[in-house]
């Protein structure tokens, strides 16, 4: 019996969709998610694009199953945990040993930001059922609980890479023997605290972003969920038909070099990209298509360029951003990327780059611009490159 | 696997003050005894770091220094309130200003995993970098990913922690709900009062990691296990007494059991039933009345383990006729999240 | 600019530093005080909010920070057509 992970399904909930089938037609009719702050209220509406999912907390909660004054992370992971979760029908579940592994970086921020100006004024003020869940590891509770897991649940939380790591440290758990199947990815809701902070950084874009442009000017936020279900091979014999996309490699790498920018060179990100390549076996020129971290930032696009060039050499593959369709999902990110992976491998899919219009004049190669379908996806490498230097990359192969 | 290094910020000043059982303070809020932080931390880099990073990475940089380790090949924190210092102060200048005038310091510290990005930066280290934010299994978490990194043999040493801090905000908010005790009591009596309510506590524990013993380690850690919301305390005695199982251990074998009391009557209750069945007849002492109830405060009962190890020494009101080489930890975190580890003298 | 410099040293919390040892002309970043990016955004703040300055970009900031005296001069020259 081998140790190869299987994707046995895959949920989603984006500024472009709220389920798989919503999404791909957004990708293959180059609609974006970008627009005026709608859900939001925030003193920046008019002035910052975001990317939301276009539904209020209400609409979600009725979606989800949830109570609609829960946090608003924990409604988006639900649905596209549950969506994953259904997709995979896995007979026997409540059975097998599986594990929850979830990823966010705001938790329940956007209920504590209300209950902050309450509690600020006065200590005895604001509802505590505004921060009973704030915590990152309360919406993973919430959502294990519809699920119906209990072997094991976790989230991490390492910004922009967190739900990466998440589906990779659910692989290895599998791989080990200690779970059968993972249901595994992130969620992130917009709030006005990472408005704000990113808004300190400089590096949101008051236009819609253009990933990868020599003229780019930085990002767009956006929110949603993301989960892939993973399982051992045991598990994948029992189901309909044997999945034909697995975890293949993977490889988490710290760029040490910034607290928030990356390092001009790309260390972090070359590190990645070379250990998930070098775990898989899969060498460089047999990737297919690159799912780029691709912000829009001047720095990431750089650094990220800089280690693809580097470690692809002469053959680049064809790559872009999906961040110019749903915009940068923070801890979503990675498992709303790895869901477009899994489904690249299945219909042979390229997404194209939106709105790119100038070769970085640093870099020898450009991201593709035209929705390809049907065409021969055997290997693709996923990228989520964070603060703190976190980078993570990884390579789903068709069986 | 084994405890090559450990090393802790928290309220006790260390082990031999805990030995000496100096330890009665009164309070429902244990604060840690904090280190002069220039003395472990680059200056120039202390300047942009709270309360819980400083905290964080003194712990990390002590416990590396122990075990002669400049790289580690893992660097793995758990916190489950991440950094509430800056999330608190970047919060409070947003409300006030209304969205103005904010500034970049306290939105790029206040992200959870700041502690062990702060570490690889000051290391330099390249290498696995992650950090768990769940709840009453950050730290345990940690530790999983630690071992299923140590069991792919790909890495030899890793760096493992547990933090949480306590602010005025937290305090006061965790308070509202109920959590602590209404009036201070020395602290080895909160487990006589039959009352409602803990005390608060906070702590940066870390500890190196390796696959083979060294020859100078405090410990080998031989089991652990977590299990997440039983329904009954027989299915904890059925978990428990499934791991000793698994491990090979009798109750006679195990020296001594360090358990998570932390003063509260409906809290403490199961183990009161673990000791009438499960673990009956072990010599057992709670560890919450020197750091407090928090959500990684196993990471410190790991460490108070692996110091009574490595020394052969318990404190005092403890029988103490024999050298206790065995230890069980059983901790659990507001009956959702129950954590096992059995650590042997090597 | 002796000001200016006790400003510059609450915002980046420089706690170990008196104006005295920020010399007017000394490089803020890299080499000099070895300021970084993040620091060059809470000057950015800092401008705003004590002189009511907004600076376009945050590459603006290269040359206007270069040192406590181009930070000094560019106030004089922007002060008296401070943005809202």
């Amino acid at each position: 019996m081998s140790s190869r992970i299987y994707i046995a399904g895959a949920g989603i909930i984006s500024a472009i969709g709220n389920n798989i089938t919503e999404n791909l037609s957004a990708l293959e009719t180059g609609r974006a998610g970008m627009g005026e702050m709608k859900y939001l209220h925030s003193a920046h509406r008019e002035k910052i694009p975001v990317a939301e999912v276009k539904m209020d907390n209400t609409a979600l909660a009725a979606l989800s199953g949830l109570p609609a004054h829960y946090t608003r992370t924990a409604l988006l992971s639900a649905i596209a945990a549950k969506e994953a979760l259904t997709n995979a029908a896995i007979p026997g579940f409540a059975k097998l040993r599986s594990g929850f592994i979830s990823a966010n970086t705001v938790g329940g921020m956007d209920k504590t930001e209300n209950f902050f100006s309450d509690f600020l004024s006065n200590p005895a003020k604001g509802k505590l059922r505004n921060v009973v869940h704030h915590e990152c590891g309360a919406a993973t509770e919430i959502v294990a609980g519809i699920l119906g897991v209990k072997h094991h649940i976790a989230t991490i939380s390492t910004a922009c890479s967190s739900s990466a790591n998440a589906i990779f440290y659910g692989a290895r758990l599998i791989s080990q023997g200690m779970l059968d199947v993972v249901i595994a990815g992130g969620t992130d809701a917009l709030t006005k605290f990472t408005l704000n902070g990113f808004n300190t950084l400089m590096i949101l874009d008051n236009r819609y972003c253009q990933p990868f442009d020599e003229n780019r000017r930085g990002l767009n936020l956006g929110e949603g969920a993301g989960y892939i279900v993973m399982v051992s091979e045991k598990i994948a014999q029992t189901l309909p038909s044997i999945p034909i996309c697995t975890l293949n490699g993977y490889c988490n790498a710290n760029d040490a070099y910034h607290q928030t920018a990356s390092s001009p060179d790309g260390t972090g990100s070359y590190l990645a990209m070379k250990g998930a390549l070098d775990k898989s076996g899969v060498k460089a020129d047999e990737i297919d298509y690159i799912n780029l971290h691709g912000t829009g930032t001047q720095n990431n696009d750089i650094a990220e360029g800089t280690a693809i060039k580097l470690l692809f050499e002469r053959r680049y593959p064809p790559m872009s951003s999906t961040k110019s369709f749903t915009g940068h999902t923070l801890g979503a990110s990675g498992g709303v990327e790895a869901v477009y992976s899994v489904l690249s491998i299945q219909y042979g899919l390229i997404y194209p780059n939106l709105r790119f219009e100038t070769q970085m004049k640093e870099l020898p190669f450009v991201p593709e611009t035209v929705f390809k379908k049907g065409a021969d996806i055997r290997n693709v490498l996923s990228n989520s490159f964070g603060f703190g230097g976190n980078c993570s990359s990884l390579l789903f192969s068709k069986v | 696997m084994y405890l090559r290094a450990a090393a802790t910020i928290s309220p006790p000043v260390s082990f031999e003050q805990i030995l000496t059982a100096d330890s009665s303070a009164q309070s429902i809020r244990l604060a840690c005894a904090e280190p002069d932080y220039t003395k472990l931390i680059d200056p120039k880099m202390i300047r942009r770091m709270s309360r819980i990073v400083k905290m964080g990475v003194a712990a990390a940089l002590q416990c590396l220094d122990e075990a002669g380790d400049k790289m580690p090949d893992a660097i793995i924190a758990g916190t489950a309130y991440g950094c509430l210092g800056d999330t608190e102060v970047f919060l409070q200048k947003m409300v006030e200003n209304d969205e103005q005038l904010l500034t970049p310091t306290a939105f790029i510290q206040s992200t959870h995993n700041t502690v062990a990005a702060q570490i690889a930066l000051l290391l330099k280290c390249h290498n696995y970098n992650n950090t768990f934010v769940q709840g009453g299994f950050s730290f345990e978490n940690a530790i999983t990913d630690a071992l299923s990194l140590l069991k792919e043999g790909q890495v030899k040493t890793v760096l493992a922690g547990g933090i949480d801090e306590i602010t005025d905000t937290s305090h006061a908010i965790l308070k509202r709900f109920g959590l602590y005790k209404r009036a201070p009591f020395a602290t080895e009596n909160i487990f006589q009062t039959q009352t409602k309510g803990t005390i608060a506590g906070e702590g940066a524990t870390f500890f190196v990691m390796q696959s083979g013993a060294s020859g100078n380690d405090y410990a080998q850690l031989k089991g652990f296990d977590t299990f997440y919301k039983p329904v009954s305390s027989k299915e904890v005695e059925q978990h428990i007494s499934a791991f000793l199982d698994r491990q090979n251990i009798k109750r006679s074998d195990i020296d001594l059991v360090i358990s998570g009391e932390n003063g509260d009557i409906k809290n403490d209750e199961v183990y009161e039933t673990i000791y009438q069945s499960a673990l009956r007849g072990i010599t057992h002492m709670p560890f919450k009345h020197l750091c407090g109830e928090y959500p990684t405060a196993s990471a410190f009962a790991l460490w108070l383990a692996a110091n009574i190890i490595k020394t052969g020494k318990l404190p005092s009101g403890l029988p103490s006729n024999k050298k206790p080489s065995t230890v069980l930890i059983y901790n659990h975190y507001r009956y959702t999240y129950h954590s096992l580890y059995f650590l042997n003298a090597c | 600019m002796a000001d200016l410099k006790k400003q510059i040293i609450a915002q980046l919390n420089l706690k170990d530093l008196k104006p005295e040892d920020i010399g007017d002309d000394q490089p803020l970043f890299v080499e000099g005080l070895g300021l970084d990016s993040i620091d060059a955004l809470e000057l950015i703040v800092l401008l705003q909010q004590e002189y009511k300055i907004k600076l376009a970009n945050a590459e603006e900031g290269q040359s206007v920070f270069r040192s406590v005296r181009t930070m000094a001069q560019y106030i004089t020259d922007h002060q008296g057509k401070a943005a809202e």
